[in-house]
């Protein structure tokens, strides 16, 4: 099982730098996502990996999932979101100001619409 | 404390470089080779000003520090030999230099360095009686070198230069500040009689105590004796140029006497040189006692101030050097002649700038070489950087690979999650360039991460993570419809494996990392949380209990943060214009009917249902999943729908509400909750709580916390709905797209 999941984080890993070494902005924001699950599940994990036993205290209950990762991440989560929000709406205005969606302002293309 | 520690410190593995960096702030500050250049460079300011700060304060305040952590640091070959060698750098270097300026000023500058380079040799050769005559002659120098920075003043004043080679024979013009002037620049020589004598001595007795314990013996006694030459030497030409020397050549006025008032201060001065050079058990020597312990921190060595010791080695040194600087002054011309054409040419300041210069020039060299302007190249270099990093234990030190714990088996429903996730990131890598039909294969990451969550025990984590997915897409298309729908393929080929290749290695990277970590036993301090968050923060929900108690701080600047991405959005769209295309990526005009009757009716009757289940999830969530973050999302979600199935234009008519205002009320109330419980004398956002029980509905439990959560949940929903309604309604601005809404809802 342990494999399974670093093996996961390994493929966003892998993925998400891929995409964010790309010229365009919208990749970049695809890479950043995926970068960002790769990330908050890696931090996930580092409470080690643990089935039917939420950290939710209940009288019967004898084990607990480490719940301090799952606060971090929690927050993560929205935090990326916010980030991926500022950056897309970045690209939006580069677009707006720069005529072209490189992610260095440049033109190297033709754009492939309009 | 640390004064008393000096044992401690000197056996310490770091003394050396503890010793080397504070020396060098001590070395700079009070001018020692090689950082000397400064301080005649620095005697811009009117010499009132000059005498204050070059003779008596701001130079002074590195030799004070040395003399301060004397007792800690002193005593070790390192301190003497660093400390002696460059003091008697500076103290020779100074008083050469300073004999060729003909700059009254410049004079006065060197020679103040030459000083203190004496101050740190009497530091440097670390016995408690080098300590008393160094702290003797601070007090000695700033009296002198002030009281003839000042007569430098009035020259200045009188004659419009202070150029020796102009000024000559003032003696006839102004005899009271001749006087003056001759009497301090005899202190500074080291004449009996005056203050600058008596320490001078005391160093010279010194240097011969400390030689004969040392090889070389003689060497010390006779370069001190050299520099004691030079001194002599600069200060009869300070006054034998100045007040005499035949007649003045062209000044720019007729000197004459200055001002009453202008002569005062160096008057006092020069009554002190002669107070404490003639009569100096009387008068300086309560306040040497008091320095001098306070510098050494134990008992007094034996000394006496007096004129007079009887014959000694010292007073034969003092003989020499006036001799000698008298020799060496009578020798001055072929000596400056000498000097202009060798040594005067080297001038440390410009060594200084060119090798700041050079350095400039590298790290801009630097800089172009990796910054070129490129974020493609530049994130390249950071993820290779931070490749090498993760990879350099393995690399560097052969650490294991797998740990001692014992791993989970594989179950079918982790197989099928996994599977279906990673082939959906490899799809989202391959079909990036169609911009529309990626979002399938990220989409269906997100949903994957979420069963993970899932599986691994952590509800909360789920919930968030399924919102969050569902709002990141919607974001993701309202961009999406202002960007170009496809990205043009890589044309260099080269960058596509140089990409590939990264991507691999970092993906392995983080696979072992995990890997490694994963299967190592570990040590959690999460007991903590579990045992006190029902006793400490009244909620059974652990990792609510930890966003919003046991960790709220984080919370708060994390609620902030969000709030601030929100109003950064808010910003970057204001007045935005873009082109959007009236067209789909198949050429196809847009759907006239934008929404569709049976979402949009379903989506309204959603709409309360929605709210009620964001309502009790923020109401249940410090005991069950749930939370602020989670109903704050849920709510987002609900509201959004409507705007997806009714176009913003109607949602527009219906909800008039400024969204912005969310955001303050939510950080309000959750800082509130915090300052609410600093008024009861508790720490900051400490939380308290009580239960409630209403009938029919069950138990309630009343905690602070749930303030400070809905604080969140407000954040959430107000950030969120900023950043999508405004995205939204750069479509209505849109002539095309706006015409469509209003038609659509006429219709």
């Amino acid at each position: 099982m342990e494999g399974l999941i670093a093996l996961v984080i390994g493929v966003l890993t892998a993925s998400g730098v891929f995409l964010v070494l790309r010229a365009q902005t919208f990749p970049v924001v695809l890479g950043l996502t995926l970068l960002s699950y790769a990330v908050n599940l890696f931090l996930f994990v580092m409470g080690r990996l643990a089935i039917g036993v939420p950290p939710v205290i209940t009288p019967n209950a004898t084990a607990y999932a480490d719940p301090l990762p799952q606060a971090l991440v929690l927050t993560a989560i929205v935090i990326s979101f916010g980030m991926t929000a500022f950056v897309i709406v970045l690209s939006l205005k580069a677009r707006a100001e720069l005529g072209n969606d490189h992610v260095d302002g440049r033109m190297e293309h033709k754009e492939s619409q309009q | 404390m640390v004064l008393a520690s000096g044992d401690l410190i000197r056996a310490h593995p770091l003394y050396l470089p503890t010793l080397l960096l504070i020396l060098l702030g001590v070395f700079t500050k009070s001018a020692q080779f090689p950082f000397h250049f400064w301080l005649p460079h620095a005697m811009a300011a009117p010499t009132p000003v000059s005498a204050y700060l070059h003779s008596a304060t701001m130079v002074k305040a590195g030799v004070f520090l040395l003399a301060r952590l004397f007792p800690a640091l002193s005593g070790t070959p390192e301190w003497f030999w660093i400390v002696s060698l460059i003091g008697m750098t500076t103290l020779l270097i100074g008083a050469y230099i300073a004999l060729y300026k003909h700059d009254l000023k410049g004079l006065l500058a060197y020679s103040t360095i030459s000083h203190l380079g004496l101050i740190t040799l009497l530091f440097g050769l670390s016995t408690p009686l080098g300590a008393v005559a160094g702290v003797f002659h601070i007090i000695n120098h700033a009296i002198f070198k002030a009281s003839l920075f000042m007569a430098a003043g009035i020259i200045d004043h009188e004659c419009g230069t202070r150029d020796m080679r102009k000024i000559n024979g003032l003696w006839k013009y102004m005899p009271h500040t001749a006087t003056l002037a001759m009497v301090a620049s005899a202190s500074m020589a080291g004449v009996p009689l005056f203050n600058g004598f008596l320490s001078k001595e005391m160093f010279f007795a010194e240097s011969v105590q400390v030689a004969s314990h040392h090889l070389a013996g003689w060497l010390l006694p006779a370069l001190v004796t050299l520099g004691g030459a030079f001194a002599v030497a600069y200060s009869i030409r300070f006054i034998h140029d100045v007040f005499f020397n035949g007649e003045p050549i062209d000044l720019p006025k007729t000197p004459h006497e200055p001002p009453r008032w202008m002569k005062v201060p160096v008057e006092i001065l020069v009554v002190l040189c002669l107070i404490v050079g003639i009569a100096p058990a009387l008068s300086i020597a309560p306040l040497l006692e008091i320095a001098a312990r306070g510098t050494l921190q134990s008992t007094l060595p034996e000394y006496h101030l007096a004129l007079w010791h009887g014959m000694n080695p010292a007073v034969v040194m003092s003989l020499l050097a006036m001799v000698g600087g008298s020799l060496i002054y009578l020798l001055r011309r072929p000596l400056f002649a000498l000097h202009d054409r060798g040594l005067g040419r080297l001038d440390a300041r410009a060594l200084y700038h060119g090798i700041l210069h050079g350095l400039y020039a590298l790290s801009r060299s630097v800089t172009q070489h990796f910054d070129i302007g490129s974020l493609q190249r530049q994130i390249f270099l950071l993820l290779l950087l931070a490749l090498l990093v993760i990879a350099s234990p393995w690399i560097l030190h052969e650490a294991e690979l797998t740990g001692a714990r014992s791993t989970m088996e594989l179950n079918g429903f982790a197989w099928v999650v996994g599977t279906t996730l990673i082939l959906s990131s490899l799809a989202t890598v391959l079909l990036h360039r169609q911009r529309f039909i990626v979002f399938l294969p990220l989409g269906a990451v997100g949903l994957m991460v979420a069963l993970i969550f899932v599986g691994f025990s952590a509800p909360d984590l789920a919930l968030t993570q399924l919102s969050v997915e569902i709002v990141t897409i919607v974001l993701l298309l309202l961009a999406l419809y202002f960007l170009p729908q496809s990205s043009p393929p890589e044309e260099n080929k080269a960058r596509l494996w140089r990409d590939g290749i990264l991507a691999v290695f970092s993906g392995a990277a983080a696979t072992l990392l995990a890997w490694s970590v994963l299967s190592r036993p570990y040590e959690t301090i999460s007991g903590f949380f579990l045992e006190n968050s029902i006793p400490g923060g009244g909620g059974s929900n652990v990792v609510n209990v930890i966003l919003v108690d046991f960790r709220g701080y984080d919370t708060l600047g994390e609620i902030t943060v969000l709030a601030l991405a929100a109003l950064g959005i808010s910003a970057l769209l204001q007045g935005l214009q873009l082109n959007a295309p009236d067209r789909d990526a198949q050429q196809r005009l847009w759907d006239h009917d934008a929404h569709p009757t049976i979402m949009a009716t379903l989506s309204r009757i959603l709409l309360p249902f929605a709210l009620l289940v964001a309502v009790f999830i923020l109401l249940r969530g410090h005991n069950q999943p749930g939370g602020g973050f989670i109903a704050g999302l849920i709510a987002v979600v609900a509201i959004i729908l409507q705007y997806l199935a009714n176009g913003s234009y109607w949602m527009h008519q219906r909800f008039k509400y400024e969204v912005s205002p969310l955001l303050a009320w939510g950080l309000g109330i959750a800082t509130l909750t915090g300052v609410t419980s600093a008024m009861f004398r508790h720490p900051f956002l400490t939380s308290t709580f009580s239960h409630l029980h209403i009938p029919g509905i069950g138990e309630i439990e009343l905690a602070s916390a749930m303030a400070f959560d809905l604080g969140v949940f407000l954040v959430v929903l107000g950030s969120i709905l900023i950043i999508l309604v405004q995205l939204g309604f750069l479509h209505r601005a849109n002539p095309i797209l706006g015409r469509f809404e209003a038609r659509s809802w006429k219709d």
